[in-house]
C-alpha cells in the first residue's frame, strides 16, 4: 500500500478539486489533503486524491546524486561493467 | 516501454527513476556490497511487493540477499470476521457496497465479494471513495456502503470522504472501517524471535502522510535501519544499496530514500483529518494477532456513519481455511512457495488465504512474476 | 473446475476462460479443427480448398465509446479472427439480439459502422439473423459475426508452429482499446484522448505474409492482452517466449492511466493489433511490411522464441531494461483496479 501516481494539476475548481494529468490520462482529485497545492504542481495522487505535492528540486537533486555516484561505480568495483546486460 | 509521441513533456523528468543504465548500476554497486554475506530485508507495503514482483529483482540481486515481504498487503492482513460482515452487509436488501477493486476476491470464511455479486447482491467496484459518495447522491433509494481497508496512505482520503458525507447530509452513505497502522506491524515483526530481519524497506506512500519519526523505535529500540523508498526500479534499488551499507557499517537509521514525495514531517494536514474522524483501538491482523493501538475506529461523533454500528448484522461464525500459511508468510517466516497449499490447493484462480488472491499479497506476486 | 456457477472471470480471457473451455465447450465437442486451438476454425471443402472460419460475439458495455462502437468491434473482430489463419476474408454474417426499447437511431448508428467496417475490410455480410428480447434481458444490443474466407494452398499458420530463434512482433500500440473502455465506466471514469484502436488488420496480415512467406501465425491479442496471445502461443508450441520490456511500444496516456489503476499494459484488451511470429531471417522484411499497411506504423518487434530449459514448462518472460527477467502470466479472472 499504497498506489500513488504523479500527476500535473492542469486545471482547478472552486471547491477545493483539481483535473491531475498523468502522462495523458486525466482525473479529477480532491486537494483537501494538499490545500496548498497550485496549478502546474506535480502532486501524487491516490484513491482521487492528491495526498502530497511533490518537489521538483528533490527529484532533481536526488537523480544528480545517483549519477554523480555512478561516476564511482568504475572505480569501486572493478569487473562492475562486466554486469551491463 | 518505448514511448510513442504523446503529450508536451513534463517538467520532472520522472523516467531518470526508471533508467535502465543507473538500475544497472545500482544493481552491481548492490552485488559488491553485499558479496557472500547473508542478509534479509523486508518490505512491508502490498505495493512494494508488486513492484519488486514486476521489475523481476529477485533473479538479478546476489544469492544472499533475501527480500522478505510481510504484513504490507492490508487486504491480506483483514481479519476474515471482517470480510465476513462485509459480506452480510451486501446481503441485506436495498444495500449498495462499494469497494475497491483489491477486495473484491479476497475470500471470507465461506464467500467473496465477488461472489456475492455473481449471486445477484449489488457490490460496485469503485477506484475512490468518493466515488461511493457519488452513487449514493445519485440512488437516494440505496444504502450504500463504503468498504475500507487500507493503511496510514489511504485514511486520509477515507476521513476527508466521511467528512464529505457529513457535510452533505447523505443518509443513505456509510462506511465499513477495517484501517489499520504500520508501526505496530513493524514492531510485531521486529520482536519476533523466528524471522530475523536485518532491515526494513520502509513505504514511501505511508510515509508521505507520517513523515519519519513513526519509525525511530526500530533504530532505538531494535538496532534495526529502515530507509523510506519510492516504488520506482532506481527507487527501490537504491534503497537496498542504501540499507546494505547501514548494515554492513552497523550504522542503523533512518534514511528518506524518497525526498520527493515524503517530507521529514509527513502531511499534517492529512494526519489531522485522520485524527478528526478516527479513534485508534486494538485489531485483529491475520497473521500477526490481536496489535493494540494498531487499528482505527470511526469516533462516536461521526457513528451515524459507521456502518458497522448502523447494520445489526448477524455476521457467521470465522472459520480459517485449513492449512493456510498465510500468517507465517505475512510474517516473512515462510517464504510462499514453502507453503504446502501453495500452487496446488492454493493458486490465483482458487485462492485459499489472501496472500494468493490479494492482487499485491505475497504469494500471488510470487506465483505471477515466479520471482 | 470447482466452479458452480459461471462467473465473469470466465469471460476475461485468462485463465479461468481457459479453463471453461477446455473443461466444458472441448470436452463436447472436440473436433480436430477446434483441437488446434487457433482463432479460426480450418476445414476442408471436398473439391474446393480450405476455408476458414470463425465467430464471435460482441456484448461490450458500453456500445459506444471512445474511438469506436460495438459495429466496428463486431466486424473488426471476426475479419481479423478469420485473417489470422492466412484466409482471404470473404464473407461475414451477423446476428443480432435486441433489447426492447433499444433506441432505433443507436441501432442505426452500429449498423452504419459495421456497413463502414466491412467496406474498409474489403468483405460482405451475406446474412443474418435479428432476435429482441423483453426489457432487462440483454445490455441493449448483443451482436454475434461469423466470417468465411479461403486458405491459400500451402498456407498452415497456427500458434503451434513457434520455434526456437523465431521473432516475434506486434503491429502497434498496446492497451488502447481496453483503457479506452475502461475510462468511461462507472466509478473509474477518467479522461484521456485514447481512442480505441478497433481496425480490421487483414491487408496488414496479407501484406505481412507476402514478406514473410515463412511466417508461424499471427494472433489479435483481445481480451487478455498480449499476455494470453503469448501465453497460448507458448503452451501450443511448447517454447519460452522473451519479450523486451522496452521494446514495447505503449503510448503514454495508457502506460498513464494502468499506473494510476493498476493494470499491466501487457494484459489489457487490444481491437486493432496483431501479434506476429516469423522466423528470424524474415523479421526485419515482415517488420517493414506492417510498418506500410494500414494500422501498423508503429509496428515493432518485441522478442523472440527461446528454447525451453529441461525440465520447464511452457512460459512467457519479460526482460527488463536493467537485465531482470519475470515470468508473464495469463490474466486470472477480470482484471480488476487496485489502490494498493
Amino acid at each position: 500500500m499504497c498506489l500513488a501516481v504523479p500527476g500535473k494539476i492542469v486545471s482547478m475548481t472552486q471547491d477545493g478539486s483539481a483535473v491531475a494529468d498523468m502522462l495523458g490520462a486525466r482525473r479529477e482529485v480532491s486537494l483537501r489533503l494538499v490545500p496548498d497545492a497550485a496549478l502546474g504542481d506535480y502532486v501524487l495522487v491516490h484513491a482521487g486524491f492528491a495526498i502530497q505535492v511533490i518537489d521538483p528540486q528533490e527529484a532533481a537533486e536526488t537523480i544528480a546524486l545517483m549519477r554523480e555516484l555512478d561516476e564511482l561505480v568504475e572505480e569501486e568495483l572493478p569487473g562492475a561493467a562486466g554486469d551491463r546486460a | 516501454m518505448s514511448a510513442v509521441s504523446g503529450p508536451q513533456a513534463a517538467a520532472i523528468d520522472f523516467s531518470a527513476f526508471r533508467d535502465p543504465g543507473l538500475a544497472r548500476d545500482l544493481i552491481a554497486r548492490i552485488r559488491g556490497a553485499v558479496g557472500n554475506r547473508s542478509i534479509n530485508l523486508m518490505e512491508v507495503c502490498g505495493t512494494h511487493t508488486m513492484s519488486i514482483g514486476r521489475f523481476g529483482f529477485r533473479s538479478v540481486m546476489p544469492a544472499g540477499l533475501r527480500l522478505l515481504s510481510g504484513p504490507g498487503c492490508p487486504v491480506c492482513v483483514t481479519a476474515n470476521r471482517d470480510i465476513d460482515r462485509a459480506i452480510a452487509i451486501a446481503r441485506i436488501e436495498g444495500v449498495t457496497i462499494a469497494t475497491f477493486g483489491d477486495m473484491m476476491r479476497v475470500p471470507g470464511s465461506t464467500s467473496s465479494l465477488a461472489a456475492e455479486k455473481a449471486a445477484g447482491r449489488d457490490v460496485r467496484i469503485v477506484y475512490s471513495p468518493l466515488d461511493a459518495l457519488r452513487i449514493a447522491e445519485d440512488e437516494p433509494g440505496r444504502q450504500v456502503v463504503f468498504v475500507s481497508v487500507g493503511f496510514e496512505t489511504t485514511t486520509p482520503a477515507i476521513a476527508a470522504c466521511l467528512l464529505d458525507a457529513a457535510e452533505r447530509n447523505l443518509a443513505n452513505f456509510s462506511m465499513l472501517c477495517a484501517n489499520k497502522l504500520t508501526p505496530p506491524a513493524l514492531r510485531a515483526i521486529a520482536d519476533d524471535p523466528q524471522t530475523r530481519i536485518d532491515g526494513f524497506i520502509l513505504p514511501g506512500h505511508v510515509s508521505t502522510i507520517t513523515g519519519l519519526a513513526p519509525y525511530r523505535f526500530l533504530v532505538d529500540e531494535f538496532g534495526l535501519p529502515g530507509a523510506v523508498t519510492g516504488f520506482e526500479p532506481v527507487d527501490i534499488l537504491a534503497s537496498i544499496e542504501l540499507l546494505v551499507r547501514m548494515i554492513i557499517d552497523g550504522t542503523p537509521d533512518i534514511v528518506n530514500a524518497y525526498r520527493r514525495g515524503v517530507n521529514a514531517d509527513g502531511n499534517p494536514t492529512a494526519r489531522a483529518l485522520t485524527e478528526q474522524v478516527f479513534e485508534t483501538v486494538g485489531a485483529t491482523w491475520r497473521g500477526l494477532g490481536e496489535l493494540c493501538a494498531s487499528g482505527l475506529r470511526i469516533r462516536e461523533e461521526y457513528a451515524c456513519y459507521d456502518a458497522q454500528r448502523r447494520f445489526d448484522v448477524h455476521v457467521e461464525p470465522t472459520q480459517e481455511p485449513r492449512g493456510c500459511r498465510c500468517g507465517d508468510v505475512l510474517r516473512g517466516r515462510i517464504a510462499p512457495d514453502t507453503c504446502p497449499l501453495f500452487g496446488h490447493a492454493c493458486t490465483p484462480e482458487h485462492p485459499v488465504g489472501p496472500c494468493m488472491v490479494s492482487s499485491e499479497g505475497s504469494c500471488a506476486a510470487y506465483h505471477r512474476y515466479r520471482v | 473446475m470447482a466452479d458452480n456457477t459461471v462467473l465473469l472471470g470466465h469471460g476475461s480471457g485468462g485463465q479461468m476462460m481457459k479453463r471453461l473451455i477446455d473443461e466444458v465447450f472441448l470436452e463436447a465437442f472436440g473436433s480436430p479443427e477446434l483441437l488446434e486451438g487457433n482463432d479460426a476454425g480450418v476445414g476442408e471443402l471436398p473439391g474446393t480448398g480450405r476455408i476458414a472460419m470463425s465467430c464471435d460475439s460482441f456484448v461490450v458495455t458500453p456500445p459506444f465509446f471512445p474511438g469506436g462502437d460495438i459495429g466496428r468491434l463486431a466486424v473488426c473482430g471476426t475479419v481479423n479472427d478469420v485473417a489470422t489463419s492466412g484466409a482471404r476474408v470473404r464473407y461475414l454474417s451477423c446476428g443480432f439480439i435486441l433489447e426492447e426499447g433499444y433506441p432505433l437511431d443507436d441501432l442505426r448508428t452500429i449498423v452504419r459502422s459495421m456497413a463502414d467496417a466491412a467496406r474498409e475490410a474489403g468483405v460482405r455480410i451475406v446474412t443474418g439473423d435479428t432476435k429482441v428480447v423483453g426489457r432487462g434481458s440483454a445490455d441493449g444490443v448483443y451482436i454475434s459475426t461469423a466470417g468465411v474466407g479461403e486458405v491459400p494452398c500451402g498456407v498452415n499458420l497456427s500458434g503451434a508452429n513457434c520455434r526456437p530463434g523465431d521473432v516475434v512482433l506486434v503491429s502497434g500500440t498496446l492497451g488502447d482499446h481496453g483503457i479506452a473502455v475502461m475510462s468511461t465506466r462507472e466509478g473509474l471514469a477518467f479522461a484521456t484522448d485514447i481512442q480505441s484502436d478497433a481496425a480490421p488488420l487483414n491487408h496488414l496480415i496479407a501484406a505481412a505474409m507476402d514478406a514473410a512467406p515463412h511466417a508461424r501465425c499471427f494472433r489479435d491479442p483481445t481480451r487478455g492482452g498480449l499476455a494470453s496471445t503469448l501465453n497460448e502461443f507458448a503452451d501450443a508450441s511448447g517454447v519460452a517466449i522473451e519479450v523486451d520490456e522496452d521494446a514495447i511500444p505503449v503510448r503514454p496516456e495508457v502506460r498513464g492511466a494502468c499506473e494510476m489503476l493498476g493494470y499491466d499494459p501487457l494484459q489489457v484488451a487490444n481491437e486493432g493489433k496483431m501479434v506476429a511470429v516469423v522466423p528470424a531471417e524474415e523479421a526485419q522484411a515482415a517488420l517493414e511490411a506492417m510498418r506500410g499497411a494500414p494500422y501498423g506504423e508503429n509496428a515493432a518487434i518485441i522478442g523472440r522464441v527461446l528454447e525451453l530449459d529441461p525440465g520447464r514448462e511452457a512460459h512467457v518472460r519479460v526482460r527488463t531494461g536493467w537485465g531482470a527477467t519475470r515470468i508473464l502470466d495469463m490474466l486470472v479472472g477480470e482484471q480488476l483496479p487496485r489502490i494498493c
